[in-house]
């Protein structure tokens, strides 16, 4: 609450900014200065556990709600308080990251889209004695920031193995569309994708504007015919590119990650062949449950390597089953 | 005022009252929203008013401050630049690449991308001033292709989107420590770029109300005819505004590079209205002639105790934006009723 002893604090701070008391620069790399994993906290008193996630997925992306989606139903399953915050900028990121370590949130979640740019901000989170768990990307660098878990699915991976099944089910030439220029994990996948499949072309999208993704998918699909597949990296522009591919009269067949309505019913009509399912709601649920084992039972969990959520594969063969689940946001 | 007739100073040098001199000054109803925006949070929630509540909001405060105050500068010279909010990514994208694709030491790197940067601003001034076209359009233009730029050159050199890898360059820590090094008050960590923005904005209130040069800027702002046949270097004096908004995004951009050793490509598009909206909050007037540095830097500072004291708060952010949208109305609104009085204190 308001009250004079806060201003007069802040008008401390205000003087003794003008007056420098310690300066310090930012550090550079020495090789593998690892920061070490906090102690276990002391087993929590005063209050349900609260949780703060900050991810990079950008305001009302449907691959990201179905996270947030997962993240609050554990907090509802376990009473956890789970605050949900996202900011596709890092640095808008890390702020966010800075903010939620101010408030003293007894833990913290996050996706690390950009993880050189969150570094500072994660391990001032350690050193404050908050555990976090990093999600969906990022995983190299989890660990050496003092995270506890990580939960995820490794790009490189996924890539690879949707490229294997594009490349049995017989086709020769790929158009694998971005749609967020500076994810480097899209790129990972594209690059897996080139590794097992060969002919591999990228595209440029904007997700946020959905219509001019249509015009370029179907324009780089009319200028090159000999184009037979086209791999979206998320749902909506799966659903982009199959209109894309309808308009431009192309023998492109689509496959796309994750899920949402639309591709579960373009899966069990045909016009899409595969999804690769990363299966993100467990990204927002398990690292509530694990937050609540650490800081109730001193709990770790992966042993040191990323908790893998995929790639899992959704085809006409176990449509049936997930369909429900896409239909309510959970998959 | 006296009636006396002997030495009677003319009217528009003599004194004012204290109330009537501060009701004038475009930054006042900006301040008082500030302080509005300030005091809400400090009640609302519970961990703003907190040091390191403080050095949240201060730090996000701060780098757009530092362009909400360049910003507001070219916007009283009467001009737009929507390059802006890109070019804190280009500048950070070369310093980068030239750090560690190329292996420069990164003063050099630094060098060079302050150089590309005046060379960019200088361009857009000169396309402006040689063309006659709206700057609005001009450097919408530049934006779109800098953005081309950030990420074709990118992906050309790096084959990703992402450039990282910046703390094993040479000379990150010397850079980092004048650009990105953190201070200790009370064992409250506080971001370097606060004094940054402290900085730039005493420049900017410096240059524009106590010197000539200030006195251009009103000029060409207000009316570029009347301007240019008093005198005034009208071509000079814009270029210079351009150049001026190119440095502080260089500055920007110089900062983020070395607090975050990475950058993406699409970092900063669309900042750059938050830069005008930060100077319009602190008193800019669209149509340029009016405005002032201080008043920007307040601007920014409302937006960053807004943006930060929402997550405090811990409203529901599917509505972080509708907030954002009302808090930066309202602050426009009330320095909008002070304006109105003070223009008629001005008669």
């Amino acid at each position: 609450m308001f009250s004079f002893k806060k201003l007069a604090g802040v008008a401390a701070i205000a003087a003794a900014g003008l007056v420098l008391s310690a300066c310090s620069g930012p550090s550079a790399d020495n090789s593998n200065s690892s920061a070490s994993s906090p102690a276990p906290a002391a087993p929590s008193s005063g209050g349900p556990l609260k949780v703060a996630v900050v991810t990079h997925g950008s305001a009302g992306d449907a691959f990201w709600n179905v996270v947030k989606n997962g993240a609050q139903q554990a907090g509802k399953d376990l009473n956890v308080g789970v605050d949900y915050y996202s900011d596709g900028d890092p640095g808008n990121q890390a702020k966010l990251i800075d903010n939620a370590v101010a408030q003293k949130v007894g833990g913290l979640v996050v996706s690390m889209a950009n993880p050189q740019a969150l570094q500072t901000s994660i391990q001032n989170a350690v050193k404050a004695g908050i555990p976090v768990v990093t999600i969906n990307s990022g995983e190299d660098s989890s660990a050496a920031f003092g995270a506890i878990a990580h939960v995820g699915q490794s790009e490189g991976l996924a890539g690879q193995g949707a490229g294997q099944r594009l490349k049995a089910a017989g086709k020769t030439k790929l158009l694998c569309v971005i749609h967020e220029a500076g994810n480097i994990g899209q790129n990972q996948r594209c690059d897996g994708a080139k590794q097992t499949f060969g002919n591999v072309t990228t595209l440029q999208v904007d997700i946020s504007n959905p219509t001019d993704a249509q015009s370029r998918i179907r324009g780089a699909l009319q200028s090159d015919p000999s184009i037979d597949a086209v791999l979206a990296l998320n749902s909506q522009v799966a659903a982009r590119a199959v209109s894309a591919a309808k308009e431009a009269n192309s023998k492109a067949q689509v496959a796309t990650f994750d899920l949402n309505a639309d591709v579960v019913a373009a899966i069990k009509d045909g016009s899409i062949l595969f999804a690769v399912d990363q299966q993100q709601y467990e990204q927002g649920y398990l690292p509530i449950v694990f937050l609540k084992l650490y800081k109730e039972n001193g709990n770790t969990i992966g042993g040191g390597h990323p908790v893998q959520t995929g790639p899992g594969f959704v085809d006409k063969t176990n449509i049936d089953t997930v369909a429900p689940y896409a239909q309510r946001g959970t998959r | 005022m006296t009636a006396a007739i002997q030495a009677q100073p003319d009217e528009r040098v003599a004194k004012k009252s204290l109330t009537d001199r501060l009701v004038v000054r475009p930054e006042i109803g900006a301040l008082l929203g500030a302080v509005l925006v300030f005091v809400f949070f400090s009640v609302v929630t519970g961990q703003f008013l907190s040091p390191l509540g403080v050095a949240t909001w201060l730090d996000d405060s701060s780098t757009l401050g530092i362009m909400a105050v360049v910003v507001a500068l070219l916007m009283v010279g009467g001009e737009f630049d929507l390059s802006a909010g890109v070019m804190t990514a280009s500048t950070s994208l070369v310093t980068a690449i030239l750090a560690t694709q190329a292996g420069w030491n990164v003063w050099l790197a630094l060098l060079v991308s302050l150089a590309f940067a005046l060379g960019v601003g200088a361009f857009n001034g000169w396309l402006v001033m040689k063309t006659g076209l709206p700057s609005f359009i001009v450097t919408l233009g530049s934006f779109l292709a800098l953005q081309g730029l950030n990420l074709g050159v990118t992906r050309l050199i790096t084959n990703t989107v992402q450039v990282s890898g910046m703390r094993s360059t040479s000379g990150y820590e010397s850079a980092g420590g004048l650009f990105a090094s953190t201070f200790d008050i009370g064992g409250t960590e506080f971001q370097s770029s606060i004094i940054w923005w402290i900085v730039v904005t005493a420049i900017a209130a410096w240059l524009l109300v106590r010197t000539r040069f200030g006195n251009w800027i009103f000029a060409v702002g207000g009316s570029q005819v009347s301007a240019r046949s008093v005198g005034v270097p009208v071509v000079r004096t814009k270029i210079l505004l351009f150049m001026g908004t190119a440095l502080g995004a260089w500055l920007v951009g110089s900062i983020n590079i070395l607090r975050f050793a990475s950058v993406q490509a699409n970092q900063g598009i669309g900042l750059e209205f938050q830069y005008i909206i930060a100077a319009v909050i602190g008193g800019c007037l669209l149509t340029g002639g009016f405005g002032s540095a201080v008043g920007a830097a307040i601007g920014a500072l409302i937006f960053g105790m807004a943006r930060q004291g929402i997550v405090f708060a811990q409203w529901n952010s599917d509505w972080f934006m509708l907030f954002l949208g009302i808090m930066l109305l309202a602050a426009v609104l009330v320095n909008n009723a002070f304006r109105r009085r003070a223009e008629r204190v001005r008669r």
